[in-house]
């Protein structure tokens, strides 16, 4: 009896829940709860430490020095393809920042929200050198391995049926599984974001035995994602990643912001770093600085690229699409003003 | 003597608490389906099963045993899921069945040898989790099984590979249909000349395993009467794989083998049970009759021994189907990857997907218990 009614109040206590804000939820938790990838290097992954480093890793971090000023108050919920929005929309977590391609059915359909594109990505095919293929037109009769509940496994589809090509699917987990059937044969390629197949490429023995095909055969736009209807947490995860994006821009970065944040000239930056007025911040729920906490403890976009992907990692990707649109890049953010 | 009040009688206490519990447990209920309901409402979802057959799948399985691709809709792979999971299920239960049996047999056997391997096999198979087994099979099969380029081959007809095992396709052609004709009238013709024999048991297998052996030659002679009708489609490398022909790819063969391997320890230790419980007596009383040990166990021993058996072995049964679940571990599309994996994934519908999930495996317990039950009532022993 006693415990039915356990049962009862817990299930009454969510219910009630179910419609608070989640910037308070947060607050009173004393940490963000953000999703990430179960392991993809330069993503999520865990260092020789134990501590989650990457990509992804590091917007739950920004978000987290966004709300609380320290970006170390971020605990992380490692999730697969298949349970990442289930996770998100249960109130798990409270972002999910896990190489996510935003598109239409997800974001009208599954009722989540996009904030922003941290990475344009489009899938590809890695193939072990030896095999002497030049191209994806030359994977016919394939056993291709591939994640489950992922866009590139309906790419996939689309795109060997459209160049009438046949194939065998192998469908895996988890990035680490899918390396794991790859490297013993169970497959001849492996598909998934170029980005993820430069980290997998990285994690075998000898990545040099190993070719990425040039053919992209999709757009992946990845971004972070939040449950939809609370525009307010909403605007404070998009504008966390538009502060990352914009401090780039303007030169901003975790070596000068504590002095341009003692005074500049340039006045979109004093807007930015909180010295003079930002109309409407106090409606986020933040602090004046909190651009300036982000970008003094995580870095400006360039430096969180540069540290987890960009050409001093072993994964040595070239920004590329995800350059400033001011060298010809798809970065871009609205001003803050 | 006086009365004592209603509500102090313990008649109306029981009836009152009876009430009270049935009560309650509808409130539960109720204020669950309301809760449903009212996060329903507030996330702004529908309820509905529509998704599946409005919505094509868009993605592709790698084993399917009904016609299916990408443009078809959830719900026609929701089937082929299904139709995978009663395969793995079957092939899975005759053989841990066969393999409980004889374990189970072995394990009784007075060499000291035989009885000990036996005992090492249940001990193992019995007290590793299932999992583990499957992740250790499918290891197995995919590292020491060659490359397709390098596939062991018996014969040039059959190839093992660590893409799968390929066999030879046998294409019937309609002259097939009037071997079979004579093949089963000749079978027919014994089992009615076998009814005749029921009295003497030894006469009526001797016409038993003449019908047989005669069947099968007419069969034969009208095999090649009917010039050759079958063909083989031998699999041949061809780009990337073997092509043609069937196969069996590894993650069929190692959950099917793991979950086999599993139960076989459990149904096992129920026939070593079901063998035990049976009185010595009876197997003395046979002995001094001078029947041999194979027919002792046969027609003496096993008999009563069902009785015991059965009912376990209808969980054994059960547990093997509901484990089967577990081919997501190593890629196997059964209908939990399909129906309640991708399809849940792509559609959102995890309410609706995991309760059809949940209803289909439900169903398919109470068929295998609803079959146990009616076999169990069979080998009961009467006036027991």
């Amino acid at each position: 009896m006693k415990r039915i009614l356990g049962i009862a109040a817990a299930g009454l206590l969510l219910a009630g829940h179910a419609n608070a804000a989640t910037l308070d939820e947060v607050r009173a938790r004393g940490h963000l709860q953000c999703g990430i990838n179960t392991g993809l290097v330069g993503f999520a992954a865990p260092d020789d430490k134990g501590v989650w480093r990457g990509f992804d890793v590091d917007f739950c971090r920004a978000v987290a020095a966004a709300v609380f000023g320290d970006a170390d108050k971020v605990k992380f919920t490692n999730l697969t393809g298949k349970t990442r929005f289930t996770a998100l929309r249960s109130r798990e977590i409270d972002v999910l920042s896990r190489n996510t391609t935003w598109t239409f059915s997800r974001d009208v359909d599954l009722q989540l929200t996009f904030i922003g594109v941290n990475y344009y990505d489009g899938q590809g095919f890695m193939i072990p050198k030896k095999l002497g293929i030049k191209s994806a037109k030359e994977l016919s009769g394939a056993s291709v391995c591939i994640q489950t509940g992922t866009t590139t496994e309906l790419n996939l589809s689309d795109y060997f049926r459209a160049n009438k090509m046949t194939y065998q699917p192998v469908p895996v987990e988890t990035n680490s599984e899918a390396l794991t059937n790859y490297l013993a044969g169970r497959c001849d390629v492996y598909t998934t974001d170029a980005s993820g197949l430069a980290a997998t490429r990285v994690a075998t023995d000898n990545p040099e035995a190993h070719v990425v095909l040039p053919e992209i055969i999709s757009k992946e736009p990845l971004g972070p994602v939040v449950r939809q209807g609370d525009d307010q947490w909403a605007d404070i995860v998009r504008w966390t990643l538009n502060a990352l994006i914009a401090a780039e821009e303007h030169g901003v970065s975790s070596a000068n912001v504590r002095k341009l944040a003692t005074g500049t000239s340039n006045p979109e930056i004093a807007r930015l770093l909180g010295k003079s007025e930002l109309q409407g911040r106090a409606r986020l729920g933040l602090a004046p600085d909190w651009v300036v906490k982000i970008i003094a403890q995580v870095g400006n976009y360039g430096e969180v690229f540069g540290r987890n992907l960009g050409p001093d990692t072993p994964l040595g990707i070239a920004r590329g699409l995800n350059g400033m649109w001011t060298r010809g890049g798809l970065m871009y953010a609205p001003p803050f003003r | 003597m006086t009365a004592l009040a209603i509500w102090r009688q313990e008649s109306t206490r029981f009836v009152a608490l009876q009430i009270g519990g049935v009560l309650l447990i509808f409130a539960l209920i109720a204020w669950l389906l309301g809760n449903v309901a009212a996060n329903f409402a507030a996330l702004d979802k529908t309820f509905g099963f529509g998704f599946l057959w409005e919505l094509p799948a868009n993605y592709d399985i790698n084993q399917t045993l009904i016609d299916y691709s990408a443009q078809s809709t959830h719900l026609r792979a929701a089937l082929v899921g299904l139709l995978n999971t009663f395969l793995v299920a079957a092939i899975g239960i005759v053989l841990a069945t066969i393999l409980g049996f004889a374990v189970g047999a072995l394990r009784l056997s007075e060499n000291w040898l035989v009885s000990r391997l036996a005992s090492a096999y249940v001990e193992f198979t019995r007290n590793t989790p299932v999992l583990l087994l499957i992740l250790l099979w499918h290891g197995i099969i995919i590292n020491t099984l060659p490359h397709p380029r390098q596939a062991l081959s018996i014969a040039d007809s059959v190839f093992l590979t660590n893409r799968g095992v390929y066999v030879p396709k046998p294409l019937f052609e309609v002259g097939f249909l009037y071997v079979l004709a004579v093949f089963f009238a000749g079978l027919g013709a014994t089992w009615l000349l076998c009814r005749r024999q029921r009295d003497t048991p030894a006469r009526r297998l001797s016409v038993a395993v003449a019908g047989v052996v005669f069947s099968v030659a007419l069969a034969a002679i009208a095999f090649f009467l009917a010039g050759n009708p079958i063909r083989f489609e031998t699999p041949a490398l061809r780009g990337f794989n073997y092509q043609g022909g069937l196969s069996l790819i590894p993650e069929l063969v190692a959950l099917t083998w793991a979950l086999a391997f599993y139960t076989s320890g459990f149904i096992a230790e129920n026939v070593r049970a079901g063998i035990m419980s049976v009185d010595c007596g009876q197997t003395d009383a046979a002995r001094s009759l001078g029947l041999p040990r194979i027919r002792i166990l046969r027609l003496i021993v096993l008999p009563q021994a069902m009785r015991v058996i059965v009912p376990p072995l209808t969980s054994s049964y059960l547990d093997l189907t509901k484990n089967s679940s577990l081919a997501i571990a190593i890629g196997y599309m059964d209908l939990v990857a399909t129906l309640g994996g991708i399809t849940l994934n792509q559609t959102g519908r995890e309410m609706e997907a995991m309760l059809l999930v949940m209803a289909v495996y439900l169903l398919i317990s109470l068929t295998i218990a609803a079959f146990m039950n009616w076999y169990n009532n069979r080998v009961r022993l009467p006036g027991r």
